[in-house]
């Protein structure tokens, strides 16, 4: 145990029990006004036909409002009486796609901001390389992977690096936007350290290992823009099916036109529609809402990610964090607490409660782990035995070693030890003593409730048993509660004994666990679940850990991990706080519910558009198609501006949708699809009725149509 | 409706709720290769195939060997039955020595019965011999319908199979559909409607005197067997021109009652052995229960409107209220034997699944009573559907229910344990895209097309010189056939002269791409579907078995049918509906 330093933690505290996600610590509101204006401008930098290509949707409307501009000229031109509403029309689909480009621009100027103040970090910084024993200084852009620098205190750590020696407190605030400092030491696993992070006391010498233009803080740059943003799967998916509908819509427009013809013909009164009208129609029919805010919407899930902290490495993997059907969970850190609290003493024979607690605090005085101090606590509180200044005795502390698995302390001729059952068991035999045959009883009973017994001796004299126990973080059952109404298997992943393991699962509820879990078990675990077609979820922080965190498919690396660790996940918590893989998770389910309830929105809402446009369009060739009308609407020209104008704004009205995510409850999937067919169906196919009525009336009001 | 009308309809649907079962669960054993009752008897003749045409009955074949079986077959026979229309006249089985059959038909015709459309350009007793009738057509009935199951168990098998590049054997599924499925029941089926009166012999055609003393020719054939299999096989094409409304074809109300459950069997079974071979019954029924709630929607507005009859002729003092000596409404093109209820029970049956079969004339239904086969068909048919078409085309809609709502679970979308993704995504938009293209294409085309005057493919003029109505009908008239080539249902509304080089060519191509257009993207799919690891069902699995899903598979098969066709019906039956309660009047 040697977190000396507790990890920071800016997320909120761990005892809430929702997994729906909070706003994240980088959060900002919603219409930024530097953003909003950056936005504005770059709707109209995205008209630019060549980048509108990319969303077929838009590109369609884009043609279209184009083709209703050279008619309107024409009209204006001419004179012709129908001027007006030709503008009008023309002027709402360019808004429609202006404010399509706005959602786009809006999403990725909330990236581009974070990526500024990043920048700001990536100030020049000269770094000391050693080389062959002599220290140069050399600009950190000079420096290759491979490279040796010494780091003192104040100074900027000039690249990305492993610590090989020295130990430090860093502020990694540019980073993680955490102030509180944090330790980067040589070996183990906080070795890590991030170039544009300070060392603020003592120095270190760091091996650089990544060359220039290739680091952490390049690639979050990079990330937070956007700048190698791809098309996840399923929003590929999710274009053709788009797309498709387009395709269908133009088709049905442009037979609309001999089919019309005919009833010209065939009635002998009225005409065929206007282009202007056909385009209104096509425009209204295909899914623009969708269209207009797919790429806003996956924008906007990754950069939800980020305000929680956690860069991940592509949208693909915040979108399989949503299709993720096993958890692995370590034990320690994720469901309990870093370490263990001594709970009872437990004395053994014609021993005294006292005199245990007297021995193990003894034992325990210069423990500095925490199950140490918090056995002098314990005593302390239960038997007000106070910590002793044992400076004056001839004290000698034995520390703890993998290989005896004991600590104590020898003072005035007693040789006081605690720790695992069978060390200590060895050492009261060795010392001449028999331990009292109620201990096995003691102990398994610690074991199996998932505590960690620990047996305190004097020389050959058992004295009694420590009962340290998991402290598991407040709220971790109903998480894992909700976590299992939403279809996800959790495993604890624990080096603890099965008994102790088993006993911990049962206490928080996870699904599963694996106990004496090696790297290779973890990974095999891994494996097995994927080749059931199960898609894996899991954190990490070791070097050991990086093979298991490039095979699961959502791979949570913690900040404060290796390197190692940190390229081989595809995703990097800056808090690294583990627990938060569950609310990666549920944003990943929310990208996808957003974009699902969208098209469905989308698609709902076409109904109302017919009996808008429908009539007005044939009203002229059959009169009788004012039966069609039933929203009363007031002439042709209203209807079909007021359905277009709906159809616009629609996409405004959504732009906070598609960038906060549609709203999230944790519950099966058969609860979440009747809520949100009721919300996004049903309300798609109702809603724009009533709207477009009242547009209708309001350009009335406005003499507009 | 009354109530007696009701109560057939209640009986009707009972009846194959009660068949699905054990049809469908027979289907399942046939095509698992189990043994079957009928195995002592048929196993012989199955095997004796095998060895004839050198088949390896365990040889398993990919997506593209079995679409190029669907595809090497379906050509041979049409080609088969083109070459033996235009030389029928040298064969024998000919008693009214009809000539040989002109090439543009020839085509049509082949196609047609090759594609399971069944759409007859011309009348049969005066045009094909009974040599051409079995040999080039009903061969075909049987043909057309064993491709159709055979491919739709294999797109079963795409769901029920995974991480396996293989779908099963085109010619084992369709030889096992011919010898186990289709032949018992034809035979079953056949002996039962003799027994109503459907004629069945080889004889000359009767010379008969009117009552009025006028002469008349009365055609004669092998009907029973014809009929049996026009219907189990929804395929649809009568030896009579007036079709299934003709009492050699459809005698009594019984045999009525027998044919509508003969078209629907098959299909309804079809959703039973979907749920067999997925192991999981209940997936199958809700594929039933929204076929049933799409059909009964469609019951009830043909024999409501049907019923209600024409307000015209209600203000001119007609009596159309149902009486106890009357049915009322309108029984234009109908048959007093069935009524209005059983014929508007036929119109909904024969047009949800694509048979095509009439016993009653949909060009004489109400507008309403007119739009709902077209719909009908234009929804894919899928509603029961054509025998293995149905479901393959209600699973293309399942699977894009599920794509797009199914992201509202949160998850990427999954039908049956398989992840839908792009290639499924695509392949099904393409499916969609061909029946809207050819549908709306050719129709749009028809109704604004013009041929000069010594054009040979139509007569000259505007095409709807070919119609014989005016005004919103007409449109539909084509509507109505292009939609009846694409869906391959072989109805018509008539009304229109389509045995014209142009029409025989267009409807032609528009059976072929609505069936194999439409079938090779499903196979694609299917072939990936298999390939795929199955997902385990957890509860965040989005759930498609119970009356949320039916209600949504409802509404995508509505919503998408509707945005698709809803603009080109508005100018057809929906404002003729209107124009007629105005009380207009067309020549």
């Amino acid at each position: 145990m040697m977190a000396t330093v507790a990890p920071p933690s800016s997320s909120p505290p761990d005892d809430v029990t929702s997994i729906v996600p909070r706003r994240g610590s980088r959060a900002r509101p919603l219409f930024d006004p530097p953003i909003v204006k950056r936005a504005i401008g770059d709707s109209f930098v995205k008209l630019n036909p060549r980048a509108m290509m990319k969303n077929p949707v838009m590109f369609v409307v884009e043609a279209g409002a184009l083709m209703t501009t050279i008619l309107a000229a024409r009209d204006l031109a001419a004179g012709a009486g129908v001027a007006g509403f030709t503008f009008q029309i023309t002027l709402w689909l360019w808004f429609t796609v202006l404010f399509a480009n706005f959602a786009e621009a809006m999403a990725e100027g909330r990236g581009k901001a974070q990526a500024d103040t990043l920048r700001k970090t990536k100030t020049e910084t000269n770094a000391r390389r050693l080389r062959n024993g002599t220290e140069e200084a050399v600009p950190a852009t000079a420096l290759r992977s491979g490279d040796l620098v010494l780091v003192k205190a104040g100074e900027t750590i000039p690249g990305d690096g492993d610590v090989v020696e020295g130990i430090a407190s860093v502020d990694e605030s540019a980073i993680t936007g955490e102030s509180a400092p944090v330790i980067r030491e040589s070996g183990g696993d906080r070795s890590a350290v991030t170039g544009g992070t300070k060392v603020l006391s003592d120095w270190i010498k760091v091996q650089i290992t990544s060359n220039p233009g290739e680091t952490f803080l390049d690639r979050m740059i990079a990330l937070v823009e956007g700048a190698e943003r791809q098309k996840t799967p399923n929003e590929i998916a999710l274009n053709i099916v788009i797309a498709g509908l387009t395709l269908v819509f133009l088709l049905a427009v442009v037979t609309l036109q001999p089919f019309a013809l005919y009833s010209v013909a065939a009635s002998g009164s009225g005409a065929a529609p206007s282009v202007v009208v056909l385009v209104s129609l096509l425009v209204c029919l295909i899914p623009t809402t969708i269209g207009g805010l797919l790429s806003a919407i996956g924008i906007a899930g990754m950069d939800r990610v980020m305000q929680h902290n956690v860069l991940a490495m592509s949208g693909k993997a915040v979108e399989a964090a949503g299709d993720v059907n096993t958890l692995l969970l370590d034990k320690t850190g994720t469901i309990t607490l870093g370490n263990r609290q001594a709970v009872e003493f437990i004395p053994l024979g014609g021993v005294s409660e006292a005199e245990l607690a007297d021995a193990a605090q003894l034992s325990s005085l210069a423990d500095e782990t925490p199950e140490g101090r918090s056995i002098v606590v314990l005593a302390k509180q239960k038997y007000n035995i106070r910590g002793r200044e044992v400076a004056e005795h001839e004290a000698r502390f034995i520390p703890f070693t993998a290989q005896t698995r004991m600590s104590g302390v020898d003072l005035d001729g007693r040789r006081v030890r605690k720790g695992a059952t069978d060390s200590v068991v060895e050492f009261v035999h060795e010392h001449g003593g028999a331990v009292p045959a109620e201990l096995m009883d003691v102990t398994d009973r610690i074991s199996r409730s998932g505590g960690t017994p620990l047996v305190v001796a004097d020389r050959g004299r058992a004295l009694g048993v420590i009962h340290l126990k998991d402290v598991v973080k407040g709220g971790m059952r109903e998480r894992f509660q909700q976590l299992r109404a939403m279809g996800i298997r959790t495993v604890m992943i624990t080096g603890d004994n099965p008994l102790t393991a088993a006993a911990i699962a049962a206490e928080v509820g996870t699904d599963d666990f694996l106990a004496q879990a090696t790297p290779k078990d973890k990974m095999d675990l891994i494996k097995k679940e994927q080749a059931g077609g199960r898609l894996v979820a899991m954190t990490g922080d070791g070097t050991n850990d990086a093979p298991a965190l490039a095979q699961a498919d959502v791979g949570l690396a913690m900040n404060t991990g290796t390197m190692a660790a940190k390229e081989a996940g595809n995703m990097v918590d800056l808090d690294s706080n583990p627990t938060k893989l569950i609310e990666v998770v549920a944003i990943g389910k929310q990208l996808l519910m957003t974009r699902g309830a969208l098209t469905t929105f989308s698609i709902a809402n076409d109904i109302a558009k017919y009996f808008a446009i429908l009539p007005a369009m044939f009203m002229g060739v059959y009169p009788v198609m004012e039966k069609l009308n039933i929203m009363g609407l007031r002439n042709k020209e209203s209807a079909v501006l007021a359905a277009v104008i709906f159809n616009a704004l629609i996409i405004v009205a959504l732009i906070p949708l598609a960038l906060r995510g549609v709203k999230y409850r944790p519950m099966s999937a058969a609860n979440l699809l009747r809520r949100n067919l009721l919300v996004y169906g049903v309300g798609g196919v109702i809603a724009p009725f009533p709207g477009i009525w009242l547009i209708d009336r309001l350009l009335g009001l406005l003499h507009l149509a | 409706m009354t109530g007696n009308g009701l109560l057939q309809i209640g009986l009707y649907v009972a009846v194959l709720v009660l068949l699905t079962k054990p049809i469908g669960a027979y289907m399942a054993k046939v095509f698992a290769g189990e043994r079957t009752w009928m195995h002592r008897v048929l196993r012989p003749l199955e095997a004796a195939v095998y060895k004839l045409c050198g088949i390896d009955e365990n040889a398993e074949q990919r997506w593209t060997q079995y679409a190029g079986g669907v595809l090497a077959f379906s050509a041979v026979s049409i080609v088969f039955s083109y070459v033996l229309l235009r030389v029928q006249q040298w064969f024998p089985l000919n008693p009214q020595g009809l000539a040989n059959v002109g090439p543009d038909l020839s085509f049509n015709t082949a196609v047609s019965f090759g594609t399971n459309t069944n759409w007859q350009s011309y009348v049969p007793e005066t045009t094909m011999s009974y040599f051409s009738e079995m040999a080039a057509l009903v061969t075909h009935n049987f043909f057309s319908a064993a491709v159709g199951i055979a491919v739709a168990i294999a797109v079963i098998r795409g769901f029920a199979r995974h991480s396996v590049k293989t779908l099963g054997n085109f010619w084992v599924d369709s030889t096992r559909t011919i010898v186990y499925v289709l032949l018992p029941l034809s035979v079953a089926g056949a002996l039962l409607l003799c027994s109503q009166g459907v004629i069945q012999n080889f004889n000359s055609y009767t010379k008969a005197a009117t009552v009025e003393g006028a002469a008349q020719t009365i055609p004669q054939g092998p009907f029973a067997s014809q009929e049996a299999i026009k219907e189990l096989g929804t395929n649809g094409g009568g030896s009579l021109n007036a079709n299934s409304a003709h009492p050699y074809e459809n005698p009594t109300p019984f045999s009525n009652f027998v044919e509508m459950l003969m078209i629907f069997l098959i299909p309804a079974g079809l959703t039973y052995t979907f749920g067999k071979m997925v192991r999981d019954t209940r997936q199958g029924w809700a594929l039933f229960a929204a076929m049933t709630i799409l059909f009964l929607i469609g019951v009830f507005i043909v024999y409501s409107s049907e019923q209600a009859g024409n307000p015209i002729l209600a203000k001119l003092g007609i009596e159309s209220a149902a009486t106890a000596t009357q049915p009322g409404g309108n029984m234009e093109g109908k048959e007093v034997r069935f009524g209005i209820v059983n014929s508007s029970l036929f119109t909904v049956i024969t047009t949800d699944a694509s048979c095509g079969a009439v016993n009653n004339m949909h060009d004489s239904l109400t507008p309403l009573g007119g739009l709902v086969p077209m719909v009908n068909i234009e929804l894919g048919e899928v509603i029961f559907g054509g025998v293995g078409s149905g479901l393959y085309g209600m699973l293309l809609f399942a699977v894009l229910a599920v794509f797009i709502a199914g992201l509202m679970v949160g998850r990427t979308p999954e039908y049956l344990g398989k992840k839908i993704e792009r290639k499924e995504v695509k392949m099904m938009m393409l499916a969609v895209l061909v029946l809207a293209f050819t549908i709306l294409g050719f129709a749009a085309y028809g109704s604004v097309a013009q041929f000069h005057k010594d054009s040979w493919v139509n007569p000259p003029g505007p095409v709807i010189a070919n119609l014989n109505n005016n005004g919103p009908h007409g449109l539909s008239e084509i509507l109505y056939a292009y939609t009846s080539a694409v869906g391959n249902n072989g109805s018509a509304f008539a009304g229109i002269d389509a045995n014209t080089p142009f029409f025989n060519t267009t409807i032609g191509l528009a059976m072929l791409s609505g069936r194999f257009l439409m079938l090779i993207p499903l196979l694609a799919a299917a072939g990936s579907l298999a390939q795929k690891k199955l997902v385990p069902v957890s509860a965040g699995t989005f759930p498609t078995h119970g009356p949320l899903f039916v209600a949504l598979l409802v509404g995508v098969v509505l919503i998408v049918g509707a945005l698709t066709f809803f603009p080109a019906l508005s100018l057809g039956p929906i404002v003729e509906h209107f124009l007629m309660y105005q009380g207009k009047l067309w020549s």
